[in-house]
């Protein structure tokens, strides 16, 4: 791997990780409680960059799943909390 | 891995990957910075659509290129959150203007 490339995916994952921060700043300080679903939202998004961000670090291709499943079960997760939200239950 | 004609592979795949990270990093931050509810809804669709672009892309041009061979299942992941991050989206904004009605906060429409 060229120089160029390790320190551009060293620079992507620092601005991921700095992303999550922001995301997790949201999800303490959000005032309600849809603000935190959002920011949770945000969180397993930028999670999922950096497993794509190490997979390509290591030139491994098994962190493809890892990462679609993060994708998958946040999915559903976040719109499960969407439904107890606007319903006060998921399954009715 | 230094092959002949493989530096512009690398270099592609750098603005990919940096550009999909920044695109994260500036709608989370945006996701930090809006001052309502509704207004921050729109930011996280940033990381959701330009950085995961970005970074698929990127994993995809470098793995075509070091095996030599199509790779082409990276795609499964902003396909599916082009179906998955709309959806989402809706459940929530519908969910926070519904709890706005309840509490009766000013500046919400009222329901049809």
């Amino acid at each position: 791997m060229s120089p160029i490339l390790y320190a551009a995916l060293l620079l992507a994952l620092g601005c991921l990780a700095l992303a999550s921060m922001f995301a997790l700043a949201r999800l303490i300080a959000g005032p309600r409680a849809e603000d935190r679903v959002l920011a949770f939202d945000c969180l397993y998004l930028n999670t999922m960059l950096v497993i794509v961000t190490l997979g390509l670090l290591y030139r491994s291709s098994s962190y493809f799943e890892a990462a679609l499943l993060i994708a998958l079960f946040g999915f559903v997760s976040s719109s499960a909390m969407a439904k107890f939200l606007l319903r006060g239950e998921i399954i009715e | 891995m230094t092959t002949p004609g493989s530096t512009w592979v690398d270099v592609l795949t750098a603005a990919l990957a940096v550009g999909g990270a920044l695109a994260a990093l500036i709608g989370s931050f945006g996701l930090l910075r809006m001052k309502t509810f509704f207004q921050r809804v729109h930011p996280p669709s940033l990381v959701a659509t330009a950085g995961t672009w970005g970074l698929t892309l990127a994993t995809m041009v470098q793995s075509s290129f070091v095996t030599s061979r199509p790779y082409l299942h990276a795609l499964l992941i902003p396909l599916f959150l082009a179906l998955a991050a709309p959806v989402t989206t809706t459940l929530l904004t519908r969910a926070a203007l519904f709890r706005a009605r309840q509490r009766g906060d000013s500046g919400v429409p009222p329901p049809r």
